[in-house]
């Protein structure tokens, strides 16, 4: 195999495959509601692609997923939010053109960091850079300082904790713990009725797909080996002239930024944001996502979250006791005897199968070296 | 900020803030104990401990419901009886789940979190089936009601003493136990060497177990005390997961003494900075405090020194 190729013959065809399914299959069968639905799960698989990156192939496993998902998230609705608060849709208030959870909270004028969400242009710049300099300085302290495994999961899981209380207690500048809802435009552009929803689900589609190909190449790079290589035998890596810190941050970075757009994604397609998505519970949950798909796949975290997310919309609606068992449960079985998830199963049951189907041809080099490894997840010490 | 107090309101306030501090110590050094065990001694993670402890406190609760009903002549003697059988409760449910999950994950750590959190979500479902979702509380006996008037204006209530009294009884028997029997002296070669202390005959499996099983036992009396101060619910153990790692991890895994510095310090923080600011900054300020101290010095404040 060649060093520089972006993927190999089966994953082209696996990304085509989700292509045809994201694009044309989902839309042609689902309603407008259903669609919205799966836009509301897909910006979960952004945040577990990143995992993907970070978790799988750079073996640092980060609790605190849910911050940066919710920075993007944030970031994203304090632009909507105050277009939606423009001087003439918020006269009844006691100061126009300041957000509303402001106005009750009793503060007049809009807050100095809140300014620059008045431009589209830096909101985007804002939704990549806040979220990647904070993971940036959060990575960069804690690797630098060799600090890894469960240290880091436990300390990224307090910063979850630590801003969601943030975000709650200071209701005037951020809405609270109901957040920031009654988004409404986008540049002008009702972001509400159904074409817009649309129009949104299939943007937000190219994003992923966008992230994927980063994802891609990054695995396919000498960065990407040297990911797991440093995941696996850390030491040799760093005896042999590497930097890790680096590489760590590297990777938990990409993932943070991968987390914030999702984030914006969901404050597009959902209509808004709040606290509720950045705590502990949703942080931990996102990693599921990622062990359901397999944490070495890059297209398994997306199928992964699609299928956790409609198991838990059915079930909890139709079952709402028995949601959390089954979740528990998941947890419990992916570990215990799925470690590579779906992806796993699918390589080493399905897969085989259809080579054989069509061994007619000359068989294969094994796809994808990385995927043979089972790897645990935490570098060994 | 301390303009409009006198100079013995602010100490006033400082004792009876203090003394409020002293409560949330007792409970953090009570659910650290058993966590410190558990992640200290055999490096895992155990998500699920929140939950260990409200089964303790829904043990407390069923204890006390049947005293009342049944002997209601004995019901100022329940407590110790109902911490008796949270100990063993919680312990025994330890012991089962080291056996049926953790042994199989001890080479995977991150694995592990993974898995408890599993645990920990099914643990809360059971009880809101079991329980029901509201939040119960237990009648205290007579003699905790009540406070002592220390002066004029400094009052401590009985059943903060009494949880405080408890903690230091219990610190003390795990510290015993830990660093004097020969029990401890084998989970402590265990830890140190797993290989030679097999080798030198040691079950290490066993071991294992009853090391697993104490610690959440420990969660379970944590339960035991916490229902003396607050209402249990199913989701509450969740509440305090999170700051009863940064305790232990602040203290530094595998130090005792560690563990109760930093539970010490994190709660009085807390509990200070709360009279002067709303309680969610106090919160935020206490843990951005305790992780900015920790991403300067990651090995805690009580490091065991040896070699890696």
């Amino acid at each position: 195999m060649t060093n520089a190729r972006f993927a190999t013959r089966s994953e082209l065809i696996g990304i085509l495959v989700l292509a045809v399914f994201l694009v044309v299959i989902l839309p042609l069968c689902l309603d407008v509601f259903r669609l919205n639905l799966v836009a509301k799960y897909l910006t979960y698989a952004f945040v577990a692609l990143g995992l993907v990156i970070c978790w799988g192939y750079g073996g640092i496993l980060s609790l605190g997923q849910g911050v940066f998902f919710g920075l993007g998230g944030y970031c994203m609705a304090m632009f909507l939010k105050l277009e939606a608060s423009s001087v003439e849709n918020t006269k009844i208030q006691s100061t126009p053109g300041i957000p509303d959870f402001m106005d009750w909270n009793q503060i007049t004028a809009l807050p100095m960091f809140w300014k620059p969400f008045h431009s589209l242009t830096l909101t985007i710049i804002a939704v990549i850079l806040v979220p990647g300099i904070f993971a940036l300085i959060i990575g960069a302290a804690m690797f630098k300082r060799r600090v890894g495994g469960t240290y880091f999961a436990i300390i990224t899981q307090a910063v979850a904790a630590i801003l969601t209380i943030l975000i709650v207690g200071q209701q005037g500048y951020t809405g609270g713990i109901n957040g920031m809802t009654d988004l409404r435009t986008l540049k002008g552009w009702d972001i509400r009725p159904d074409h817009a929803k649309i129009v949104l689900y299939f943007f937000e589609v190219a994003c992923l797909f966008g992230c994927i190909f980063i994802a891609q190449f990054i695995r396919h790079s000498k960065l990407g080996r040297i990911l797991v290589a440093m995941r696996d035998k850390e030491d040799r890596v760093r005896f042999s002239g590497y930097s890790v810190a680096n590489f760590k941050i590297f990777a938990f970075c990409v993932a943070a930024v991968f987390a914030a757009i999702g984030g914006a994604m969901f404050a597009l397609n959902v209509g808004f944001m709040s606290p509720s998505f950045v705590g502990i519970v949703p942080s931990i949950e996102m990693v599921i996502y990622t062990a359901v798909g397999g944490r070495l796949s890059i297209l398994g975290a997306v199928y992964g979250t699609l299928l956790v997310n409609f198991a838990k919309t059915s079930l909890s609606e139709s079952f709402p006791e028995l949601w959390l068992f089954g979740l528990g449960g998941l947890f419990i079985a992916v570990v215990l005897a799925f470690p590579n998830g779906l992806a796993g199963i699918w390589q080493d049951h399905v897969q085989p199968r259809i080579d054989r189907l069509l061994s007619s041809r000359k068989p294969k080099p094994a796809a994808g070296w990385t995927d043979n490894s089972v790897a645990d997840g935490a570098p060994a010490e | 900020m301390f303009g409009d107090y006198s100079l013995g309101d602010l100490g006033s306030i400082f004792v009876m803030q203090g003394f409020a501090g002293l409560i949330l110590f007792s409970v953090y050094v009570l659910m650290a104990l058993g966590l410190a065990i558990i992640f200290g001694q055999m490096g895992v993670i155990n998500m699920a401990h929140g939950e260990f402890m409200i089964l303790g406190a829904y043990v407390t609760w069923m204890t006390s419901n049947l005293f009342q009903t049944y002997l209601p002549g004995l019901f100022a003697g329940y407590f110790f009886l109902a911490m008796i059988l949270a100990f063993l409760a919680s312990g025994a449910l330890g012991m089962l789940v080291e056996w049926g999950l953790i042994r199989h994950l001890y080479k995977r750590p991150l694995d592990t979190l993974l898995a408890t959190w599993g645990l920990s979500l099914i643990l809360q479902q059971a009880y809101r089936s079991i329980f029901g979702a509201r939040e119960v509380g237990v009648e205290l006996p007579p003699w905790m009601l009540g406070s002592l008037k220390v002066t004029d204006s400094i009052e401590v209530p009985i059943n903060g003493v009494f949880v405080m009294c408890l903690t230091v009884l219990i610190t003390i028997v795990v510290a015993y136990v830990m660093y004097k029997s020969r029990w401890g002296r084998q989970v402590r070669a265990v830890v140190q060497n797993r290989i030679m202390a097999g080798a030198v005959g040691i079950n290490t499996e066993k071991v294992d177990r009853y090391t697993f099983g104490l610690g959440c036992g420990i969660a379970g009396i944590a339960g035991s005390a916490f229902t003396m101060i607050g209402s249990t619910g199913p989701t509450s153990g969740q509440l305090y997961i999170v700051d009863t790692f940064l305790v232990v991890v602040f203290g530094g895994a595998a130090s005792l003494l560690g563990t109760i510095a930093s539970a010490f310090s994190i709660s009085q923080t807390q509990s200070t900075l709360e009279f002067f600011m709303s309680g969610s900054m106090a919160k935020v300020l206490t843990l951005l405090a305790v992780v900015g101290i920790l991403m300067l010095r990651p090995q805690g404040l009580f490091a065991l020194k040896v070699r890696k």
